[in-house]
């Protein structure tokens, strides 16, 4: 079975439209989705609303958004990089912002991917191909933590 | 460097008072040797003149009765006299008559002629004095004295002189020094003092140092007040200076605070923009979008055309914020000046701008070894904005020509961007660098209206200037320079 995509997102629309956007290009994976950057962090690490969740069984990529309530999308970057059951985990940032800054702290914190949303839809579905292509058909995934 | 001791005033003082007193001395001791002198061979002069008189005298008789033997005898008498060497009486007519020596054994025993003219004179000659007189007797001459002497006393009495002078000068040279050391305190001490608390100034800068007045109320003591109220001025001005430096200090830190605040909050705004604002617009443009998909049986064409309407106006926001917060990037950024090889740079430009447009050929006339001292990212801005405009302006063109050069401009020297394209009406040349400011419509040409006023913006923080030249129809040129 197809491992889940954890996506990482606040806004119920950006939400909807990028389920629709993988769902356009075919990309069967079940989507956890996160609202907030501490459901991300307990689905991970089977904490909170997760408690007792087979954490062996990580994601097959993380799409983190940056500007998230309660833990900002950094800050879970920064915590699954510190975790050795997560540190490997691939994370692609998908966020609105093209400060440069984000991307500088993005990538310093160890993302494997930084992609900005655009406004028009269109560009935003060939976005979510490529993403898809890339990171749950040609990407090989660090061995697991058991092997 | 120079010790002061070396040169020290009193030291100079105490030369001088030796000088002054030794050279006084001296003068008056010449002065009194001199006149003394002079005095002493008058007195010479007129003590022989009366042994000659005398002997002349007592020699009449002898002459007259032809005597010599008595004339002897009576010249024997200068004896008395010791520094009467030799005598003599002449007759009248010029003849040795008697002769007195006062060592027989001399060798010269003649007696000297006489001339005739010298009969009444005296003279000094080889440290001896001469004197001839005439013999009178009842008013006529009767024969010549002639004394010779020497002048041992004069020696002597030159001798006594010199060693009373040698001691008078030593002692009184002594009492200059002693004089001396009593005026060091009163002249030469404040004035050593002043040097020193000055030295000390000039060397620790502490103005708060004070020279101690004499409160005599002489030159010194001016000196010192003057110095000492120098010094307190010196003091005062610091004490402004030093304020006026902190306040200047606290208000640059004050208004560095606020800026950074200023700042800070552009940049939380920035940020918010850069991710809340485009969310929406995100929605708009995918739910349409869904719209157009999924709804497209039940959507007449005029409700299809307004989709894409709102759909176009979505996207054409979504660059207006872009470009904005490119805009805002810019003023914010920091400028890391370096030297950037500006040839190279536009090539690199307009090769991308070609690839962009692999359907139009565009001609690009670039000059080489353009340098300029640049942030390289800044300046790739401004290329990128202004071939880019040269490009989107000759997109009506059949063949394009687009310029980057170097040239003079009013005596400055600029560089320039230069295009065939569709060029502007001078009349609106100020509005071209205005944010939102566009000289065309959308149709005509797309654009947010804002890259050139990035442009000016970098090129101001730069600290150099734009401007542009164009017609209607005739092409543009932006010059500018770093």
């Amino acid at each position: 079975m197809d491992k889940a995509i954890l996506l990482v997102e606040d806004n119920p629309d950006d939400e909807a439209l990028t389920l629709r956007a993988l769902k356009k290009n075919n990309i069967r994976n079940e989507v956890v989705i996160a609202h907030d950057g501490a459901e991300a962090l307990d689905y991970l690490f089977g904490t909170g609303q997760y408690i007792g969740r087979n954490t062996d069984v990580l994601p097959q990529v993380v799409l983190l958004d940056l500007k998230l309530p309660k833990v900002e999308g950094l800050e879970v970057l920064r915590r699954v990089r510190a975790d050795k059951r997560t540190k490997l985990l691939p994370v692609v940032i998908l966020t609105s912002s093209n400060e440069e800054q984000d991307r500088i702290d993005g990538y310093g914190l160890g993302a494997n991917s930084y992609v900005r949303k655009p406004v028009d839809f269109t560009q935003f579905m060939e976005a979510a191909r490529q993403l898809g292509l890339y990171w749950l058909i040609l990407n090989e995934p660090p061995p697991s933590r058991r092997s | 460097m120079l010790s002061v001791s070396d040169h020290s005033i009193t030291k100079k003082l105490t030369r001088m008072n030796m000088l002054v007193s030794g050279a006084a001395l001296c003068i008056a001791c010449v002065a009194f040797v001199a006149y003394d002198l002079v005095s002493f061979r008058q007195a010479m002069v007129y003590n022989l003149s009366i042994q000659a008189q005398m002997a002349g005298a007592n020699s009449v008789s002898p002459l007259l009765f032809n005597d010599p033997q008595a004339a002897e005898n009576t010249l024997s008498a200068l004896k008395a006299a010791p520094s009467v060497i030799s005598a003599g009486i002449y007759t009248l007519d010029g003849r040795p008559f008697a002769t007195y020596w006062r060592d027989r054994n001399g060798q010269d025993q003649t007696l000297p002629k006489v001339p005739a003219s010298q009969t009444e004179a005296h003279w000094f000659k080889d440290g001896q004095l001469v004197l001839v007189r005439t013999i009178v007797f009842e008013g006529k001459p009767t024969g010549t004295v002639y004394i010779r002497s020497d002048l041992r006393e004069m020696t002597h009495r030159l001798k006594r002189y010199a060693g009373i002078a040698a001691i008078v000068l030593a002692a009184s040279l002594i009492a200059a020094l002693l004089i001396a050391s009593i005026f060091q305190r009163a002249v030469a001490e404040p004035i050593v003092h002043l040097a020193e608390i000055a030295r000390i100034v000039s060397r620790e800068k502490n103005y708060g140092m004070r020279a101690t007045p004499t409160g005599k109320r002489d030159e010194p003591d001016i000196l010192i007040g003057a110095f000492n109220e120098m010094l307190g001025q010196i003091q005062e001005r610091d004490g402004a200076l030093q304020q006026a430096h902190d306040e200047l200090e606290q208000r640059v830190e004050e208004r560095t605070a606020q800026l950074a605040t200023a700042n800070k909050e552009l940049e939380a705004f920035s940020y918010s923009v850069s991710h809340d604002l485009r969310a929406p617009l995100r929605s708009i443009d995918g739910f349409s979008l869904a719209l157009l998909e999924d709804y497209a049986d039940r959507l007449d064409e005029e409700g299809k055309v307004h989709l894409q309407r709102i759909r176009a106006a979505t996207q054409r926001m979504g660059m207006l914020i872009d470009d904005l917060l490119n805009l805002s990037r810019m003023t914010r950024a920091e400028i890391r000046k370096e030297t950037v090889n500006l040839s190279s740079l536009a090539r690199s430009v307009a090769e991308g701008l070609q690839e962009a447009q692999l359907e139009r050929r565009i001609d690009f006339r670039i000059e080489d070894r353009l340098e300029a001292n640049a942030d390289p990212r800044l300046v790739r801005v401004v290329l990128e904005n202004l071939l880019g405009n040269a490009c989107k302006f000759t997109s009506k063109r059949s063949s394009a020509c687009i310029e980057f050069g170097k040239a003079r401009q009013n005596g400055n020297s600029a560089y320039f961007v230069r295009d065939n394209g569709a060029g502007f009406d001078p009349a609106y040349a100020n509005r071209l660098f205005g944010a939102f400011q566009r000289l065309h419509g959308a149709t005509e040409f797309p654009g947010t209206g804002i890259g050139l006023a990035t442009v000016q913006r970098i090129i101001h923080r730069h600290g150099g200037q734009i401007w542009a030249e164009g017609a209607v129809e005739k092409g543009a040129t932006f010059y500018f320079n770093l």
